[in-house]
């Protein structure tokens, strides 16, 4: 009679012990996040959800690459737009006068011991240049020569775009110093011209004139750009 | 006093040993863990109204373990297996509430 119960306690006992340990078990192992413990249909759904999602992030990586392509592509494009705009502002600020230029070219010194040289002469010799291919002219150093220059004789001497110009007179031109040297030269060109009236004229080309004088700009009153 | 022992050996074993729980077990395991809480939980009862029995209560856990675990098993084999194991988990939760709900009123008389 007391052998039988007692039996039944211990096995008792070890069933409770073997919950204890299965529970606890348990709770450790769902601690490890693998999938052993996943039903394989959950399994498939989880696989499902996964492609999908990758399906989307594929999508979004091709759109994103699209997106990169295009603002490369347009960055390309406004670089090489803005290159040009710049080339182009370069071009017209040293037909301008507005920006310092350096550049192969020639310079002509013209002394004038008996005050022979006038503005028509001097305006001569910077057509002449002008034609054989002179891209900036300056006179003196200080005068820049552009498309609005006038030069007017003065009672101080010869005034060039306000600025009056004392001899002698320097002469620098930046342009294909061959075509200018030979300009300048044949027999009744500039030099001639200008010793003809009893001045000396010294030409020396350069390979390297830099020329820092700027005109001075006016903004136009009634012109207006017409595109 | 001999079970509440088995108790503590156990929980020691399990934080002690730490064995992994074989590959072919692992989807019954938690089935029938809550099996057997409700198990315990049924003799904790019986034990308030002290009409408990050792034969009962062996008898009642090892079926307990064994159908849950049967069912689990057979909801896998059926494709249902996620949602059986769920029912089992319900029908045994509502059991252990009652039984709980039981020794609640038995203890505090509310």
């Amino acid at each position: 009679m007391r052998e039988k119960p007692r039996l039944l306690t211990v096995v008792v006992a070890v069933l409770v012990g073997a919950l204890a340990f299965a529970l606890i078990q348990q709770v450790r192992n769902r601690d490890s996040d693998d999938f052993s413990n996943v039903r394989s249909d959950q399994l498939v759904e989880l696989l499902r959800s996964l492609d999908a999602a990758n399906q989307r992030l594929d999508q979004q990586i091709a759109d994103l690459t699209a997106t990169r392509e295009e603002l490369l592509n347009s960055t390309k494009r406004t670089k090489a737009a803005t290159d040009a705009a710049q080339a182009q502002a370069d071009a017209f600020a040293i037909l301008a006068g507005t920006a310092g230029a350096t550049g192969p070219g020639v310079r002509i010194e013209v002394d004038d011991p008996g005050a022979t040289v006038d503005a028509g002469a001097l305006l001569d010799a910077v057509e002449e240049l002008r034609n054989a291919g002179a891209e900036v002219i300056v006179i003196n150093g200080s005068v820049r020569v552009v498309g609005r220059t006038y030069i007017v004789d003065d009672a101080d001497g010869i005034r060039i775009d306000g600025r009056v110009v004392q001899a002698p007179y320097i002469i620098e031109a930046i342009g294909d110093p061959d075509n200018l040297v030979e300009g300048s030269r044949f027999p009744g060109g500039l030099v001639d011209t200008l010793r003809s009236r009893g001045a000396t004229v010294s030409l020396t080309r350069s390979d390297s004139i830099t020329i820092t004088a700027l005109a001075d700009v006016k903004t136009p009153e009634y012109a207006r750009a017409d595109p | 006093m001999i079970p509440v022992v088995g108790l503590v050996v156990g929980v020691g074993l399990g934080l002690w040993l730490q064995p992994d729980v074989p590959e072919s077990l692992r989807p019954y395991l938690p089935v029938a863990i809550i099996a057997a809480l409700d198990a315990v939980v049924g003799a904790l009862r019986a034990l308030g109204e002290r009409r408990f029995d050792d034969r009962v209560f062996v008898v009642s856990f090892v079926s307990n373990v064994l159908i849950a675990a049967f069912m689990v098993f057979l909801g896998d084999q059926l494709g249902v297996g996620s949602q059986l194991s769920t029912g089992v988990v319900v029908v045994l939760g509502i059991r252990i509430f009652a039984n709980a709900a039981a020794i609640r009123r038995r203890i505090f008389r509310a």
